[in-house]
């Protein structure tokens, strides 16, 4: 690996980037590949890095999965950043800056009874968190993920999936079936009323997707009796500098990099574009 | 304190500040308007009070000295990256009362937003900030509504009147310069009154952001950006990695203007936008002058220069649109009640 003097800078710009490795790369489909890169330093589910190649600019992107002195970046192939990413392999670098944002606070959810609900690439922001609960299955009275992707052959951590499937409860499933599939079908929405839960006001529901996703299923949770106060969202726009100063994430008096992107519900219901 | 000094006397001051400073000023560009034989009056170097505008207003800001339209932010390789130097020299800025309001939502989101800003804190601890006075108001100004017509903390005030020049200043080089000339009481001029006045909403209820008022913007705007270029307060950019065609393998990292009218400004990866529609674009560009700004940094945003309505080459007012925006709530609100 070549190293630089950026590893170490003790620059104040908060626009340097570091170097950082690529320890693995994990394909999920043709377009979605998981970059394991080398980071020390606190960083939680939920929160981004600006991660960038000289030549092409930044895109921000969501932590997937933190490890020891490694974090997970979970990058899809549709820019023209991240289509760039893709032509690099186990050993080359990236340069990344960050972790931005406030991510999810774990606490916020030990001993309560979670649904987390993603659409699609949504599920790498709260990753974190079901790693944590599947390592931790105690530390909640239960857990249930319940993810949809387009169709089978978008389906992303299929790994993780298996080992998820140990410790909590998961419903999979996809808006378009291929032949030979054999999983669950439909939106996301149809499979909430019959999840199990105790007391629902005081359950906690975890949702980020798609907008219009993100919405429906809110409005699921709020029918089978969730509380606002206990719903939290993750909202994703287009940070470019990650740092509250480009604009381009600002909604209302809120800037997601700085304030987000993770809110409470009773927060997060008022930001309109 | 004040002085009464001579035009050659102020201009060898500043043939001697420009060792170390370059000195902007509002310039008159003869035939370099828009159109055919119309003027622009925009910011440029100056090593004379004579090349100052003093008598109109300039089409566009300062705020290019200290955000440049274009500004590298790293030289890269492969495998590095270098921040780029620092101008060699400060900048002295002659500007008005409500551009000198401006200087401070810009410190706001540059210095108070988040880290700091590096690039823009450099350039601004070593700028000084000349005033210029306003005798009258200009058209489409509404300073008095924005309570920007007035300042105090400039560095320096400067008023050219035939062959004495009034100097008020706060900044001790130029007092030691300026030793000897004649002490005199100066008072910075200011209007007190505009022919465009604004009242602001005091809150803008979000039932607001859909409804059929904006409609009306969405049909006019072209959303070509200008009045977010000529804007003082408009801080956004975008990030642009460009590279050299010489060699592909190193390049320049920049940040670039960037406005909330234009397309692709809340562009993500894979396509999806918001506020497609342009009526929305002014609404959020609207609530964030006057009333989301202040809500998180607690004065308005806008500072009432009117340089937004000057420039539109669609006619869109913004002072006008606030007015009607405050009756509209007004209107909602009695309708509730």
């Amino acid at each position: 690996m070549t190293t630089t003097a950026l590893n170490t800078n003790n620059s104040d710009n908060p626009y340097l980037p570091f170097l950082s490795e690529i320890i693995d790369v994990i394909k999920h489909t043709e377009i979605e590949y998981t970059f394991k890169m080398t980071y020390s330093g606190a960083v939680k589910p939920g929160q981004f890095f600006e991660v960038s190649l000289p030549k092409f600019g930044e895109a921000p992107i969501s932590v997937s999965g933190i490890g020891d002195g490694t974090v997970d970046l979970t990058i899809r192939k549709v820019g023209k950043v991240t289509d760039e990413i893709f032509e690099n392999y186990i050993g080359d670098t990236l340069f990344l800056r960050g972790p931005y944002g406030n991510g999810f606070d774990i606490a916020n959810y030990k001993g309560k009874e979670i649904i987390l609900v993603a659409g699609g690439t949504g599920l790498s922001p709260v990753k974190g968190i079901v790693d944590y609960f599947s390592a931790h299955p105690d530390d909640c009275k239960s857990f249930t993920l319940l993810v949809g992707f387009k169709s089978p052959n978008d389906v992303l951590f299929k790994k993780d999936f298996e080992e998820w499937e140990k410790n909590l409860n998961v419903i999979m499933t996809v808006d378009t079936p291929v032949d030979g599939y054999c999983g669950k079908c439909g939106l996301v929405t149809q499979y909430i009323p019959d999840i199990p839960i105790k007391n629902s006001d005081q359950a906690v529901g975890i949702v980020v997707g798609p907008p219009m996703m993100m919405k429906c299923t809110i409005t699921e949770l709020f029918n089978v009796g969730f509380k606002e106060a206990n719903i939290w969202i993750s909202q994703e726009r287009k940070m470019c500098c990650g740092i509250g100063k480009c604009g381009h994430c600002k909604i209302d008096d809120t800037y997601i990099c700085l304030d987000g992107p993770v809110f409470n519900y009773t927060k997060g219901k008022f930001l309109k574009d | 304190m004040g002085y009464h000094t001579t035009p050659e006397k102020m201009n060898a001051i500043f043939s001697d500040l420009s060792k170390d400073y370059l000195i902007y000023a509002p310039k008159r560009f003869v035939g370099d308007g828009t159109f055919t034989d119309i003027d622009t009056i925009r910011y440029g170097e100056i090593t004379d009070l004579a090349e100052i505008e003093f008598a109109e207003k300039s089409d566009y800001s300062f705020k290019e000295v200290l955000l440049p339209i274009s500004e590298t932010l790293f030289y890269f390789t492969e495998n590095e990256m270098k921040e780029a130097d620092p101008p060699k020299k400060g900048a002295i800025v002659f500007l008005r009362s409500c551009d000198l309001h401006g200087l401070k939502r810009m410190d706001t989101i540059y210095l108070e937003n988040g880290a700091v800003d590096t690039y823009y804190k450099r350039l601004r601890d070593q700028t000084k900030f000349i005033l210029i006075g306003c005798e009258n108001s200009f058209d489409n100004c509404f300073c008095v509504s924005m309570g920007t017509q007035k300042s105090d903390d400039y560095d320096a005030y400067i008023k050219v009147d035939g062959q004495t020049v009034l100097v008020d200043s706060h900044w001790d080089v130029l007092d030691t310069a300026l030793a000897g000339q004649a002490p005199a009481p100066v008072t910075p001029d200011s209007v007190t009154a505009n022919d465009t006045v604004v009242t602001i909403p005091e809150t803008v209820p979000q039932t607001l952001f859909d409804a059929p008022f904006w409609e009306d913007y969405g049909n006019r705007c072209i959303a070509c950006g200008r009045c977010n270029f000529v804007c003082p307060t408009c801080t956004c950019f975008t990030m642009q990695d460009i590279f050299y065609t010489d060699n592909g393998k190193a390049g320049e990292r920049r940040r670039v203007w960037a406005s909330c009218h234009v397309d692709g400004y809340t562009d993500m990866a894979g396509g999806h936008a918001f506020r497609n529609d342009k009526g929305q674009r002014m609404r959020f560009k609207v609530m964030h002058k006057v009333n989301d700004y202040k809500r998180r940094f607690g004065s308005h945003m806008c500072i009432g220069c009117g340089r937004c309505d000057d420039v539109c080459p669609e006619y869109i007012s913004f002072a006008n649109c606030i007015n009607k925006l405050n009756d509209l709530v007004n209107d909602t609100v009695k309708e509730e009640n």
